[in-house]
């Protein structure tokens, strides 16, 4: 691999192994603490997916840069503005409502993001991983989309709950759909899709499911960004600091 | 729920000679009420043990070393909370629901096992779970696959199969932090000396002191009595230990070979049950801690579950309309 394409798949397989393993860890806080006991089975499955494509990615990553020697220096030895994850999966989980809106839309995003790569990547293994990665992400868009349409249709309280949810996410869309001069090259090069070209379809799915759940589709347009560069919000501080404890903590042992 | 109503009543003499040529209990089949009461109790608390028992390993998934632990961590816990799923619709077939068994669980009025009463300051008291804690519900469970009941004997042998992956788990979590830094060998000794007495007590009081054991034995509920099963524990994990460099916190700890009829096992020391009866009863490390935890997750979800019964109700008003 060239050592611009190589810098460009690194960077690429960053932001999205980011986006699942932070998204993960906020999923899994709610180990013990769900609103029934399925959920509380439900939750850690869907964190156990997410983390585990972080880690496929950042071995995949790791593989391309020889800076890092694992997945763990990558996952847990990096400084905060190394992280390229999306501000919308460091927010904190707020309630139910606002954890299965999020994971609903970040999951529906990374299903299209999967399929398109399942078609063109010019990197195979990705593209090999991709298969998996589609189905699984795919499962979380209905899980979260069912919760979605009970909350919204189910109770006057659940449904205000499920708009507030909407409001609060609202200013964080706008990143997951911003293109930058890197996803262009990305596109460019047939490596990663770029966000912009998966707006229809998603919106077109997150409509409809909104819809039966009496929610009205949010207003999205680019507000809280800066994730993608490494610019991120308070909370993150918080997750960092719980998941890098130990790493920081005994640097060099072996676990 | 409500039980069946034509069921066959058969006399005690008839359910024992049943039970005697090792015929399993269905749910509709006749049992006397204290065979059923018993059951229900026993499965509900190993029910409520399981769905507590996340509440101490699963502060750890945030915090975990490495990816590999983090997910074998989630996929632990995640294990639990459908063994407690398999209990509650086991205890079901007897006649309680779930919500019944819930609201006795969230006011203290249910026991789960004590040993979630324990807090977990270290990663290696993760590990120490898994290899302790698992491994004494193994020695507990493995005999409850060939309980009379049939739904909680084949609920059992699943649940054993993945409790000794557990087991194996935090037992390789133990040895890597006991072949690791001199910071880490000692957080896993630590370990070892905060778990080992509360997992040596898991079994219950001594035979002596065990009113439930002589029906649940003779019922074929439980094989073997609380001070048998803790021997063949205490006799399993020293060597264990031994071999990871790590001690039993016990001074009077010695080979016996009176022990197990003459064929030799550990003589242990004596067991604190003033600490045991006081966390039974409520003033453990974490008693509050553990239920006011569930209590919490349980209130801040009511809205959430009402909201999905009403969806329901929508839902099938819609059908019948539409039929």
């Amino acid at each position: 691999m060239k050592s611009n394409t190589a810098d460009m798949v690194f960077e690429g397989l960053l932001r999205i192994a980011d986006d699942n393993l932070i998204l993960g860890h906020r999923t899994s806080e709610w180990c013990g603490h769900a609103p029934t006991l399925e959920e509380d089975l439900a939750l850690p499955n869907i964190a156990l997916d997410l983390i585990g494509h972080a880690q496929t990615l950042y071995c995949l990553a790791c593989e391309i840069n020889s800076r890092y020697k694992n997945e763990d220096q990558l996952a847990f030895l990096r400084l905060e503005h190394e992280y390229k994850n999306l501000l919308l999966v460091e927010q904190e989980n707020g309630d139910f409502g606002n954890t299965v809106l999020r994971l609903f839309y970040f999951s529906t995003f990374m299903k299209y993001f999967w399929e398109r790569v399942k078609i063109n990547c010019c990197f195979k293994k990705l593209k090999e991983f991709s298969e998996k990665a589609f189905l699984e992400t795919s499962y979380h868009s209905r899980y979260a989309s069912q919760w979605v349409v009970t909350l919204g249709d189910g109770t006057d309280e659940s449904n205000l709950k499920m708009s507030n949810a909407i409001s609060n996410l609202e200013p964080f869309l706008g990143e997951l759909f911003n293109n930058d001069d890197f996803t262009e090259m990305c596109s460019q090069n047939d490596f990663l899709p770029e966000p912009t070209s998966i707006f229809d379809s998603w919106k077109n799915e997150v409509e409809t499911i909104l819809q039966k759940g009496n929610l009205n589709f949010p207003d999205i347009i680019l507000k809280k960004r800066g994730g993608r560069k490494g610019e991120h919000s308070e909370a993150f501080g918080y997750l960092l600091s719980d998941l890098q404890y130990m790493q920081r903590a005994y640097p060099n042992s072996s676990w | 729920m409500a039980r069946e109503q034509n069921e066959k009543i058969v006399s005690l003499e008839e359910f024992q000679e049943k039970i005697d040529r090792d015929e399993k209990i269905e749910p509709k089949d006749s049992m006397p009420e204290a065979y059923r009461k018993t059951l229900i109790r026993q499965i509900g608390q190993h029910a409520h043990s399981e769905v507590v028992g996340m509440l101490p390993e699963g502060n750890w998934i945030t915090r975990a070393p490495t990816l590999r632990r983090k997910l074998s961590l989630l996929a632990k816990v995640q294990d639990e909370a459908g063994h407690g799923l398999y209990l509650y619709c086991a205890a079901e077939t007897l006649g309680k629901s779930r919500m019944e068994m819930t609201q006795e669980l969230l006011s203290g009025e249910a026991k789960y096992s004590s040993i979630f009463n324990y807090p977990t300051p270290t990663w290696a008291d993760i590990g120490a779970i898994g290899w302790l804690v698992d491994g004494a519900a193994i020695m507990n469970q493995i005999p409850l696959c060939r309980c009379s009941y049939g739904p909680y004997a084949r609920a059992m042998i699943r649940i054993c199969k993945e409790e000794s992956f557990h087991q194996r788990q935090g037992y390789e979590i133990m040895l890597t932090l006991a072949r690791g830094t001199k910071a880490q060998k000692e957080m896993a000794q630590r370990a070892l000396n905060r778990w080992w007495w509360p997992s040596v007590m898991m079994f219950g009081p001594s035979d002596a002191d065990s009113p439930n054991t002589e029906n649940s034995v003779k019922w074929k509920i439980k094989r073997y009595t609380n001070d048998e099963l803790r021997q063949k524990f205490v006799d399993a994990i020293v060597p264990q230990a031994k071999k990871i460099g790590l001690t039993v916190p016990d001074k009077d700890l010695k080979w016996d070979k009176k022990r197990n009829n003459g064929q030799g096992g550990y003589a242990y020391g004596e067991i604190n049950w003033d600490e045991f009866w006081r966390v039974v009863r409520g003033d453990g490390p974490m008693n509050n801690e553990r239920i006011s935890a569930k209590q919490k997750a349980w209130n801040e979800g009511s809205w959430v579950r009402a909201a999905a019964h009403a969806h329901a109700l929508k839902k099938q008003t819609a059908l019948h309309a539409a039929e």
